[in-house]
């Protein structure tokens, strides 16, 4: 009966068309095939130089044409891109996923350098909401202030902000490790499932609230924890991961790593629960 | 989502209006549906300054119910015998549009009592009443209002202003920002964000005798800070307590005289972008709003959760 079933599924399955298309142009097969130098390298990235250097002003330019340009000089082969006048724009330096030296002479606006994965990036300026979001690889250092929801969801690369963050720092963190010289909002670390996030002034209320994983810590005053998440001791291992991590970061040179406060999450939520509903409600 | 954006100019005046024009007009892209301005301008401070409306405008996209010109010119009259019968003199008189009227008016009695007889008028509302404030609100974005009421040219020491996107209620003037403090001259307040306790305040203050002419959520906070300062509280005060007596997500602004606000919900859920100088405070959802004013380097921040500051011009 079984192999009856199969058969009726894959037959109604080709009678709606699937499984017999014939694939044409970039196949998989053609994707893996060894001899082809851009299956190196991700699609759409270029190899660029590091002493390749250039500028380009923004003031006139909206999102699209400045990120569009910083794509066309990565094409041609430049490593290293200046960005002059952002003056607060959104969007911009977003989805490079190339090697590159980006600098950015002012602020940004929401969602800078968001979805990025490979580059190194300096912002002279502030930065405002999601900064850096979703970012797979790479290093952002922001030299003075970060809105709302900074770092939310990376994966990965190093987020390092010089001043203060607003809210929702590392919302939805899933690796990488975010790092703030100033003081941080309420609810840094909402649901974060992995990563870490470096505090070295205060931070607000809620803090680390419905966290998964991964690992806060904080060098000034907490407001309050949030939901679930708890205090763990601070171990050597963690002060000397500290202390390098500060120091590759250039931030926080001469911080005292062993006053932290380690902050993990209690692992108590109900999402840890294996039960389904029905039998949680037998056991109780 | 709207858009808010203010400026304070301390111990100096500026031309606000074209500043906050262009405050508002980079904020745009939060809603177009209706633009406001509260200014602050340099007067005398002899008379009352009331701007008030005897309709609504009913051009494209509006909610309004179109009326004919003629009933905006009997509720005017009514207007103007009814301020003779306050004991108004009225002093100058503009009709910047069919439906908008300026009028600077000579009055020394109670605000409440002359707002409640003039907004008795059915379809007249009164936009602001003070002696420096002016509000003035109409469809469009900030270019569009700031041309349609010459307002580039208005002189003064601070302004708040409102970009907004309709979501709770109708595209009209009368839900449109900023809102008087009534009964309070000079007093006006923007909003970004939703109130979720709205009904159940706007019940309790209307048993306390304050009035709401709209269903916007945003004018629950003018209200709520004008009865708590009709009780003693000073304008932080006020805003202290709003902090818990507001359920919901919101960053607002609030204006008096001679001075200029900002509050943040205790969730930090609405933006707000802050520039603090000696002589200038800039502020609005996003920092290019400050970009328009300020293009050079500045320092700016997000103010945290929860957070209310003051500043006197």
């Amino acid at each position: 009966m079984a192999n009856l079933k199969t058969s009726e599924k894959k037959s109604k399955a080709q009678s709606m068309g699937l499984h017999t298309e014939v694939l044409t142009g970039k196949t998989q097969q053609k994707f893996f095939n060894p001899d082809e130098a851009e299956n190196f390298y991700y699609f759409g990235t270029y190899d660029v130089d590091f002493n390749k250097r250039t500028e380009i002003d923004v003031k006139n330019m909206d999102c699209r044409e400045a990120n569009k340009k910083i794509d066309e000089l990565m094409k041609d082969g430049y490593g290293t891109i200046v960005i002059k006048n952002p003056q607060g724009k959104h969007s911009l330096g977003v989805g490079i996923l190339n090697k590159l030296n980006l600098i950015f002479e002012g602020s940004l606006g929401y969602f800078g350098c968001g979805s990025m994965d490979g580059p190194i990036v300096r912002i002279n300026g502030r930065v405002g909401w999601s900064c850096a979001e979703n970012m797979m690889a790479g290093k952002v250092v922001i030299e003075k202030n970060a809105g709302s929801c900074f770092g939310a969801a990376i994966r990965g690369g190093d987020l390092i902000c010089k001043g203060s963050v607003g809210a929702r720092t590392g919302i939805d963190q899933k690796g990488g490790t975010i790092i703030i010289g100033g003081d941080a909002g309420a609810f840094t670390g909402f649901m974060m499932q992995r990563g870490r996030i470096i505090i070295l002034g205060d931070v607000g209320i809620n803090l680390g609230d419905s966290m998964y994983d991964g690992t806060i810590f904080v060098g000034g005053k907490i407001g309050s924890f949030g939901s679930d998440a708890v205090e763990a001791e601070l171990t050597d291992s963690d002060q000397d991961w500290l202390k390098r991590k500060l120091q590759v970061a250039e931030i926080g040179e001469n911080f005292d790593v062993s006053k932290m406060t380690k902050v993990v999450a209690g692992k108590k939520l109900w999402n840890y629960d294996a039960l389904e509903p029905t039998e949680k409600k037998g056991a109780i | 989502m709207c858009g808010i954006a203010g400026l304070i100019h301390r111990g100096n005046t500026s031309n606000v209006g074209f500043e906050l024009q262009g405050m508002l007009q980079a904020l745009k892209h939060r809603g177009e549906d209706s633009t406001g301005y509260a200014l602050y301008g340099k007067t005398d401070g002899q008379n009352f300054i009331m701007r008030f409306k005897v309709g609504e405008n009913v051009a494209e996209g509006s909610s309004s119910v179109k009326e004919d010109v003629s009933v905006y010119d009997e509720r005017k009259k009514i207007v103007d015998s009814y301020l003779s019968e306050l004991g108004a003199k009225v002093i100058k008189e503009d009709r910047i549009l069919p439906y908008s009227l300026r009028y600077e008016i000579q009055y020394d009695k109670d605000l409440m009592e002359f707002s409640q007889k003039i907004e008795s008028v059915e379809g007249v509302e009164i936009l602001s009443m003070g002696k420096s404030l002016e509000v003035i609100k109409d469809l469009g974005n900030a270019e569009v209002v700031c041309n349609r009421y010459n307002l580039d040219k208005v002189v003064g020491t601070h302004a708040i202003g409102h970009a907004r996107m309709a979501t709770e209620s109708g595209v009209d003037i009368k839900s449109a920002h900023p809102f008087w403090g009534y009964p309070f001259s000079d007093v006006s307040v923007v909003h970004n964000g939703q109130l979720t306790n709205y009904w159940n305040n706007r019940r309790v203050l209307e048993n306390k005798g304050m009035r709401f002419m709209s269903e916007c959520d945003s004018e629950l906070i003018a209200v709520y800070l004008a009865e708590k300062m009709r009780n003693g509280a000073t304008l932080e005060e006020g805003m202290k307590e709003s902090l818990v007596g507001l359920d919901g997500v919101f960053t607002y602004f609030v204006a008096t005289k001679d001075s200029l606000g900002m509050a943040k919900d205790t969730m930090a859920a609405k933006p707000l972008v802050l520039y603090e100088s000696d002589d200038l405070v800039a502020m609005g959802s996003e920092e290019i709003a400050i970009r328009s004013i300020l293009p050079q380097e500045i320092e700016t921040y997000d103010p945290f959760d929860g957070e209310v500051k003051v500043w006197q011009i």
